[in-house]
């Protein structure tokens, strides 16, 4: 188990503070999770509310361990930036998805998913189910 | 023929006019958006021209791929993807070729929207930066003027759009009355063409 690859899991919001405590919340709640690789890409470089490319690309190559890199995002920017980055090709390591999922409940299925050994797909669908969970 | 250099001048008048009307366009984008298109715009186009400025590409599509890239990498907001995606896409279609004529421009450009248009799954009326770049598109193969003032038209008619797309479809009704900033900052880009292509002719003479 030690030496098996898990998927990365990046966590792109327009909030730097959000990103990070996000990123905080799904290690926490998963507990033995932390072995998880979870990087945050909120805000722009100079701490502005926004969406920096390369504060993803940096975070996506350091959560890439080889089984893969599942993205996280809140909206508008953090969407249209990582899709834009995907359609380039050669800015984010290979097989990296986007996973259309809430933010805070899918970054926490995600990262619970992963910390199993699950690979990419699976961890990209827990984190999409995460859509079905009603609250009331 | 448009060559490299035209390309060029067309993103350093862009850059010029981003700059002249920053304030304006931030101040479009602040009843209906978050009040930072004008500057989001600013920081990236400077960085645009200040780039090709240093290192000047030699065909037409590498100009406009280098500019896309920066606009990605440094606007910070929603219309660094889209513009990038605009520019890097058309600047793909125009391949490796020196130079380039205005139909071969018109339909290089018409794959760049066509990728926005993916890209934002915005359509025609959504009130958005489409509603200036598809008359544009369709205008183009009569002259740059014509698609200029088919943009400036576009943006206009957004005004008593309902927005569909974006921050601003949050608002609902709220949004109608209100000029789209991304509509305004499209025209900007093509009235550019025109003026780039004025530069050559007086260049030339």
């Amino acid at each position: 188990m030690s030496d098996e690859k898990l998927v990365g899991i990046v966590l792109v919001s327009h909030s730097a503070a959000v990103a990070a405590s996000v990123a905080e919340l799904a290690q926490g709640l998963a507990g033995a999770g932390g072995t998880v690789p979870v990087a945050p890409a909120g805000g722009t470089e100079d701490g502005g509310l926004g969406t920096s490319a390369e504060l993803i690309a940096a975070a996506a190559a350091s959560v890439d361990r080889g089984a893969g890199v599942a993205v996280l995002t809140d909206l508008g920017s953090a969407v249209l930036t990582v899709k834009t980055l995907l359609a380039e090709g050669d800015e984010l390591p290979e097989r990296t998805r986007l996973v259309d999922a809430p933010f805070v409940e899918g970054a926490v299925a995600a990262v619970v998913t992963a910390s199993t050994g699950a690979d990419l797909a699976a961890v990209e669908t827990a984190a999409a189910e995460a859509y079905t969970y009603r609250k009331v | 023929m448009l060559d490299a250099d035209f390309f060029r001048r067309w993103m350093t008048i862009t850059a010029a006019s981003v700059d002249r009307e920053a304030e304006r366009l931030t101040a479009l984008d602040s009843p209906i958006g978050d009040a930072d298109h004008g500057s989001n715009l600013q920081r990236g186009f400077r960085a645009v021209r200040d780039t090709l400025e240093k290192e000047p590409p030699t065909t037409p599509g590498a100009v406009l791929v280098q500019a896309g890239r920066l606009l990605i990498s440094t606007v910070g907001g929603a219309s660094g993807p889209l513009y990038g995606t605009l520019l890097r896409r058309t600047g793909k279609a125009l391949g490796e070729a020196v130079e380039v004529d205005e139909r071969q421009l018109a339909e290089a450009l018409r794959a760049g929207v066509d990728a926005v248009r993916q890209l934002g799954g915005a359509a025609p009326g959504d009130k958005t930066m489409i509603d200036a770049l598809v008359p544009a598109v369709d205008a183009l193969g009569d002259s740059f003027a014509a698609a200029s003032d088919a943009a400036e038209e576009g943006a206009v008619a957004t005004t008593p759009l309902l927005a569909r797309k974006g921050r601003a479809s949050y608002l609902g009704e709220r949004s109608i009355g209100h000029q789209d900033p991304g509509a305004t900052s499209s025209a900007l880009l093509i009235a550019g063409l025109v003026a780039a292509a004025a530069d050559t002719e007086a260049g030339d003479e």
